[in-house]
């Protein structure tokens, strides 16, 4: 059977389904935990455990509301990360692998960590 | 496609995946374990703070989250190099740095961990 070449994948005509959003944005935010997340990490963690002194420079650093900012990018990309990957490792795990059960989980995981980074990212402001 | 399959020693990736999920296994504990105590004490302070890190057994564990963080970040790092980096002396070069990047983060984390304080 001869197929018709080339094939048809005009960009802005196919539209993501909700799994595949949540698996970019998985390895978005992965990348972005890598690039930037860990050695933030490392340097807050350092200054942090340093001195009283350097524990409560930082802890006025973090009340700037850039920095505020910078924490809550942080705190979606891990909670997102987060739930997402518990979710991929259920379906490792054969669960929820229907069509039906695979979109509500990867609708539940968007909402979840969206949720949470409102509520918490709320409360750090 | 591999049509003649090796069944040991080929690394064909199965470790590797493994060690992806076990590692994210082990930083969700961390995370509960941090967060539990956080709301246990509700609240931490530079005393509970310095206190909690003076503790051996919480070095050994920021260690292990530390360790399998490093670890799942190389596998998820590699796996996207390999799908976007096409050219082998680009892909290679990323590989590297990141590998040394996080040798130097494993180093980095000893310090900060047992190292001496002001």
């Amino acid at each position: 059977m001869l197929k018709q070449r080339p094939v048809y994948l005009d960009l802005t005509q196919i539209r993501l389904p909700l799994p595949g959003i949540v698996s970019i944005l998985h390895r978005i935010s992965g990348a972005l935990l890598f690039l930037v997340g860990i050695p933030f990490l490392l340097w807050a963690l350092a200054a942090s455990l340093e001195s009283e002194e350097s524990f409560a420079e930082l802890r006025a650093a973090f009340a700037h509301p850039i920095w505020k900012l910078v924490l809550i990018g942080f705190l979606w990309a891990y909670l997102h990360h987060f739930f997402a990957g518990i979710r991929f490792l259920l379906l490792d795990l054969l669960q929820g692998i229907e069509l039906q059960s695979a979109r509500r989980s990867s609708m539940a995981v968007l909402v979840l960590s969206l949720a949470l980074t409102l509520v918490i990212g709320a409360r750090l402001w | 496609m591999v049509t003649e399959r090796h069944p040991v020693g080929a690394h064909y990736g199965l470790t590797d995946w493994l060690i992806q999920r076990l590692s994210a296994v082990v930083m969700v504990l961390y995370t509960a374990l941090v967060l539990g105590i956080a709301l246990w004490t509700g609240g931490i302070d530079y005393a509970l703070w310095q206190q909690l890190f003076a503790h051996g057994g919480f070095k050994l564990a920021s260690f292990l989250f530390m360790v399998a963080l490093l670890y799942h970040a190389w596998i998820g790092m590699r796996d996207i190099y390999m799908d976007y980096l096409k050219p082998v002396a680009v892909r290679l070069t990323f590989e590297a740095v990141t590998v040394v990047v996080l040798i130097a983060y494993l180093g980095w984390t000893i310090q900060i961990l047992w190292g001496a304080r002001a």
